[in-house]
């Protein structure tokens, strides 16, 4: 199956689970309802076609950054949400709520996006003097990277009586989701739908500075337009949803062995898969314990290292 | 023709190359030998813009490095960067399409396959462009890397110690293959080398380096002998006139 036929394939199951999202819920709701009763159609208006589209948003756009910080990097283990990226958005919505408490979402949002570049500028700065021999260390040093500043916005917290405020957005999940609070999440799928434009130039800073110089790239140009691409991904899903671990390391991990890592032709998979594996680990948080919810980070750090695992245990087939 | 005027560099106040003035003239396959820290992989990235210049200039014909547009210089100059430790998950034939990067910026007509098809064979992988590079042997791998740089058609082509890692038959096939370059394709090989035997062999002008200057240059048969093997080597080795040049024994 080319890779082609795998994304249209993958499209339709995901419309699929898209629509059955609307219908999953503590309120019983059928498709027949929704003609007779109004109360039904604003309860999926307000509440579930929300819900599944930050799903879908969230999925397919920290797929794409992980994506994208993996090649910037040249690394295949780290992705924003565990290598500082994430929490410096925190660190951004803490600042303005600390100094500006009546600020608009919008000012939180262009906070939380600049601190997560700065903190993004910084993994980078600290990476680019380790051995390149030595691939493991990079995924360390970002967790105990990240690790820090998440320590640094726990502790500011406590101080400041806010520590019920910033489990909302360190502890990601969709329960929360209604009509009128994640609608900046559209910004983030416009940014990761154009970040396809540069799918070709991600790809070759994937293969290092020397080979994107010789072929004639602005290479510190195309790696700062990839970090304002993750960091104000990152921090949008921050500030609407929260942190949601593992999605930009798993799904393009899981793309990358499938169908390699000419992102011109795998970047529409990953967002697909990521996408489509976000929505299922949010469907299942919602009807495993019911009528109570497990967060989607959970579930999917179940889902996705054993996905993860059995990718590395079978047989490598791609090439 | 490469031209290098007054170039020097620095690297945290150590001296890496010393007012170097060198005309590297058009076509033909050059050696830039030297020890260990003579300053020849330094040289090299300054001309290919790797680094930026600290003083002095360089011309590629008319295009000065540091003024000129990227995208036209990757037209004109190609380097073969290191092959990466950690293998892209790419196929053969993707990699080599990257090799019209330059002309094409992503969008490939059907005119940049042909030449991505023509590279593929000049190299000799053919049969090996569906195939990931994390699949492929060193040597394979050596070989796409300079099919991409074949593709890329630039008239000169710099390459800094292709032959690490690379077994006989390998060393032998790539040489061959630069040769080739040189002589039926009319580019301008600039390659940086140990061993004297192979530039010796292969090119058609060495140019020796020591702490940073230029100390010969030439036709192999009037570079290599004893002095220079004991005033740029540091070494006393014997050297042997044959029908294929000088021969020096390690």
């Amino acid at each position: 199956m080319t890779t082609r036929h795998t994304f249209w394939a993958g499209l339709i199951g995901l419309t699929l689970l898209s629509f059955l999202s609307l219908f999953i819920g503590v309120i019983d709701v059928s498709p027949r309802d929704l003609i007779s009763d109004q109360e039904t159609f604003e309860l999926l208006v307000i509440s579930r076609f929300p819900r599944t589209a930050a799903t879908l948003i969230c999925g397919s756009t920290l797929a794409i950054a992980g994506a994208i910080m993996q090649m910037l990097v040249r690394n295949r283990f780290v992705e924003p949400m565990t290598a500082g990226t994430g929490q410096g958005a925190a660190l951004g919505v803490l600042i303005v709520t600390l100094t500006m408490p009546s600020a608009s979402i919008f000012t939180k949002m262009t906070v939380a996006s600049l601190v997560a570049l700065a903190s993004s500028l910084g993994f980078l700065a600290i990476i680019r003097k380790m051995p390149p021999t030595q691939p493991l260390l990079v995924p360390l040093v970002g967790l105990i990277y990240g690790g820090l500043i998440g320590a640094a916005v726990t502790f500011v917290a406590y101080q400041a009586d806010l520590l019920q405020y910033i489990g909302v957005w360190m502890n990601g999940e969709f329960s929360g989701v209604l009509q009128g609070r994640y609608e900046l999440l559209w910004i983030a799928a416009g940014v990761g739908a154009l970040t396809y434009l540069a799918a070709d130039q991600f790809a070759i800073v994937g293969l290092g500075r020397a080979t994107s110089i010789n072929l004639g790239l602005n290479y510190s140009q195309v790696v700062l337009i990839g970090l304002i691409a993750f960091s104000v991904v990152s921090a949008l899903t921050v500030t609407t949803v929260g942190m949601i671990p593992f999605v930009g390391l798993v799904v393009p991990n899981i793309v990358s062995r499938l169908a390699g890592d000419n992102l011109r032709r795998t970047l529409p998979l990953v967002a697909l898969m990521g996408a489509g594996l976000t929505l299922i680990c949010d469907i299942l948080g919602r009807i495993l314990r019911y009528p109570f919810e497990i967060p989607v980070g959970t579930v999917f750090g179940v889902v996705g290292a054993a996905l993860f695992l059995w990718l590395l245990y079978r047989r490598p087939q791609h090439g | 023709m490469i031209r290098i005027e007054n170039l020097s560099y620095a690297i945290e106040g150590k001296e890496i190359l010393r007012d170097i003035t060198l005309d590297v003239p058009r076509s033909g396959f050059t050696a830039l030998i030297g020890p260990n820290g003579a300053g020849k992989s330094t040289f090299l990235s300054l001309i290919a813009r790797l680094e930026p210049l600290q003083t002095g200039s360089i011309h590629i014909d008319d295009l000065q490095i540091g003024q000129c547009s990227d995208r036209d210089l990757a037209q004109r100059l190609s380097i073969l960067p290191q092959v990466p430790d950690q293998p892209p998950r790419l196929a053969v034939r993707e990699l080599v399409g990257f090799g019209r990067y330059p002309y094409n910026r992503g969008r490939p007509t059907s005119d940049d396959g042909a030449k991505v098809d023509h590279a593929l064979s000049v190299l000799g992988i053919t049969d090996l462009a569906q195939r990931s590079l994390d699949t492929l042997s060193g040597g394979q791998r050596q070989r796409a890397q300079i099919a991409m740089i074949f593709a890329q058609d630039a008239d000169y082509v710099l390459l800094d110690e292709p032959l690490n890692n690379l077994d006989l038959a390998g060393t032998r096939t790539l040489l061959v293959i630069l040769r080739n370059l040189a002589e039926q394709h009319g580019k301008t090989v600039v390659m940086v080398v140990h061993d004297i035997n192979i530039a010796s062999r292969y090119a058609d002008r060495i140019i020796a380096m020591k702490e940073g200057r230029i100390v010969r240059q030439g036709a192999p048969d009037e570079v290599i002998d004893k002095a220079l093997l004991h005033d740029v080597f540091a070494t006393d080795a014997m050297v042997l006139s044959s029908d294929f040049g000088q021969v020096v024994l390690v």
